[in-house]
């Protein structure tokens, strides 16, 4: 019997170059829901879907997917692990050298041994259920952003993962592809029973699809809840994020010394 | 580009390169005379070898029939072993006479050999008996003043 | 001025370090490469897809620069070997100058900037791109993949190119100086093929243009996989892989002439 949750982190923390990134976050994501990660751009989101994929190692605390730690598997095994895990680059990340059919094909070539009328047959299935069966035959440098996006959809599904993880999927898109790539991806997760990860910053297309929010903020959770919840949070935080105010919580200002003494306005004058 | 228009193109690029290199081995170098390694070695002393080196032509009557393989000095006799490898259509008799001569005046030397008379040929690793050391100039030249010296030494008594 | 000496030998050990530690890192990627390649060599369609782009198109630059290096030399050592009355030795000239060192190198010059560049941003922008890290993420390994497959095909199509340069340049002198000046067609032959030796000539030519091609590649691939991923990273790093192969090759190409030609003539 499998447990009710695919994903488990459990004070998680992350640092770069001696900068802390994540400071002992705590998740856990059940299976066949869609969760969204939230916060400002350079909180550590990314850096946490690269941890949940196992290309980085924590600095403290683990990563649990499917009952297994990510970060204490060996190569072979993390590369079997990564294989019911599917991944949506921020700009897509098709291979530019393959044709979008060539690109849905990838994995199923890498590491099935399926007919290739077998792989023809999929892999128009799975460029239907994101509506581009037609292009199949296009190069990646002849779609269009919206377009480019939903080819990497159709190629993060290619195998049927456990997990989809989407990082900034609507980053750069007008507002049809935005819709069309919000609606994929319940529709998606739902009718595959897979669970999804999306990672984001447009709150108002991601509240209507997802069941459950994280906030990140330095490092920590700073709020979570269902979107119903979320909305109508007081939490200063939060409601700053939600509504897009300038300051709050969340500075205007990098930190910085004190703005006369870095001008060094004195010392010019001696 | 469909996957078998690059495979020709690469099966044609790697049959061009091979075709290269077998001009070049065939055409611009030296791998025809070779004679698909039919080939004897033979020997000889000299006294002096003069300017020759490893892969000197060895030619007779003019046609280049094999080439200098190994140089080596002699702690028995104080003398030049020279090892040249013949082309296997080539044959030479026993008695075949073997110089260093030079090409030109100041040309590159190359051994001469001068077929002899007898019924034996030479087979592989045979020794080459009759030898000519190579001219030194410098020799030359100084046996030349001397004989000169000693003409007017004669004369003067 | 003592602040200024401290500061400026602090430099120069900064950059000894640094570059220590890159040529150890690029090793360490030589190494790895070599440890994945296996893939390659179990799918070798891989590498036939590289060897299109790497080899079938530098086809063209390389033919044609050859044919006209093949071409002066014959007009140059024309003009001066007929002063000394030894203009049938130009065959000679044209030959051992190609097959010993303007083949293998100018072949390798040209590869560089035609084909190590190409593949240095190709590489560079597919990891600028979050292709490389995709692949990652599909479970499979983009070294495997990615790199080992164009390192491959640059190895064997570098001596094949530098063949075809060296046939293409004697092609070009005997058009010159037989076809238009009208040397004697006889003698040109025979004197090439007297002095060209298969053993010490030709096979150490071939010898040197591979590793000429193992350097190309390892260079090429190493710049590409080792580019920030920005433009300008890619862009730098397109640029040194041209400067380091063509100062690899001429460095390379001064030591294997002295370990190959020395004691010979």
């Amino acid at each position: 019997m499998p447990s009710e949750n695919l994903i488990e982190i459990r004070d998680l923390s992350f640092s770069y170059n001696a900068r802390a990134i994540l400071k002992g976050i705590n998740m856990t994501m059940q299976r066949g829901k869609v969760v969204a990660i939230m916060g400002g751009s350079g909180s550590g989101k990314t850096t946490l879907l690269r941890l949940i994929g196992g290309t980085v190692s924590p600095f403290a605390g683990y990563v649990k997917f499917d009952n297994q730690v990510v970060h204490e598997l060996n190569r072979n095994a993390l590369f079997k692990l990564r294989r019911k895990m599917g991944m949506l680059f921020q700009f897509g990340a098709l291979f530019t050298d393959l044709s979008v059919f060539d690109n849905v094909a990838f994995q199923m070539r890498e590491h099935t041994d399926l007919s290739e009328a077998m792989i023809r047959d999929l892999v128009l299935m799975k460029l239907h259920a994101v509506g581009l069966r037609g292009a199949h035959q296009l190069m990646p440098a002849e779609l269009s952003g919206g377009m480019a996006r939903r080819v990497a959809l159709a190629r993060s599904i290619a195998l049927d993962p456990m997990l989809i993880m989407f990082d900034e999927p609507f980053t750069g898109l007008d507002p049809i592809s935005l819709s069309v790539i919000g609606s994929l991806i319940r529709r998606l997760t739902d009718a595959l029973g897979t669970t999804a990860i999306v990672v984001t910053h447009d709150v108002q297309e991601s509240l209507q699809i997802v069941d459950y929010v994280y906030f990140i903020a330095d490092g920590v959770i700073a709020a979570e809840g269902t979107p119903k919840e979320v909305l109508e949070t007081v939490k200063p935080f939060v409601h700053q994020f939600v509504h897009g105010e300038i300051d709050g919580p969340v500075p205007f200002h990098y930190p910085a010394a004190d703005y006369q003494a870095d001008l060094q306005l004195e010392e010019n004058f001696v | 580009m469909q996957r078998t228009t690059m495979d020709l193109w690469v099966g044609m690029f790697v049959m061009l390169g091979i075709g290269a290199l077998l001009i070049l081995s065939l055409k611009v170098g030296n791998l025809g005379t070779y004679g698909a390694g039919q080939s004897y070695d033979l020997v000889g002393n000299f006294e002096n070898i003069g300017g020759l080196k490893v892969r000197s032509p060895v030619k007779s009557a003019g046609v280049v029939v094999g080439r200098v393989t190994d140089i080596q000095f002699s702690l028995d006799t104080y003398d030049a072993i020279v090892t040249m490898r013949i082309n296997g259509q080539y044959t030479f008799p026993k008695d075949t006479f073997a110089s260093i001569l030079t090409a030109g005046l100041l040309g590159e030397q190359y051994i001469g050999l001068d077929a002899g008379g007898d019924e034996v040929m030479l087979k592989d690793g045979d020794k080459i008996m009759m030898t000519n050391s190579a001219i030194v100039l410098e020799e030359m030249i100084g046996r030349f003043l001397f004989d000169k010296a000693a003409e007017e030494d004669d004369k003067g008594f | 001025m003592f602040k200024y000496l401290v500061s400026s030998i602090r430099h120069v050990g900064h950059g000894v370090i640094d570059s220590t530690w890159r040529l150890g890192y690029a090793s360490r990627f030589f190494i790895l490469v070599l440890l994945k390649s296996t893939t390659s060599l179990r799918r070798f369609g891989l590498v036939i897809r590289e060897l299109y782009y790497t080899g079938v198109l530098s086809l063209i630059i390389i033919l044609v620069s050859g044919l006209f290096v093949g071409m002066v030399l014959g007009l140059q050592g024309y003009e001066t070997l007929q002063k000394f009355g030894s203009e049938s030795a130009v065959g000679t000239l044209v030959a051992l100058s190609l097959v010993r060192e303007l083949g293998p190198v100018v072949a390798a010059l040209l590869f560089a900037s035609r084909a190590g560049s190409a593949i240095t941003a190709e590489i560079g922008l597919m990891k600028a791109t979050e292709q490389l890290s995709a692949m990652g993420m599909m479970a499979v390994d983009p070294v495997a993949r990615v790199v080992a497959p164009r390192f491959w095909a640059g190895i064997i199509s570098m001596p094949f190119l530098a063949a075809m340069f060296s046939v293409m340049g004697v092609f070009g002198g005997y058009l010159v100086t037989v076809v238009f000046i009208g040397v004697d067609e006889g003698s040109f032959w025979s004197q090439m093929q007297n002095n060209v030796d298969f053993r010490i000539d030709i096979v150490n030519g071939v010898i040197k243009s591979c590793f000429f091609g193992i350097a190309v590649a390892a260079i090429a691939v190493f710049e590409g996989y080792d580019a920030p991923p920005t433009a300008e990273g890619v862009s730098g790093a397109t640029t040194r892989t041209v400067v380091t192969s063509s100062l690899a090759i001429l460095g390379l190409d001064f030591i294997l002439t002295a370990f190959m030609f020395r004691g010979i003539n």
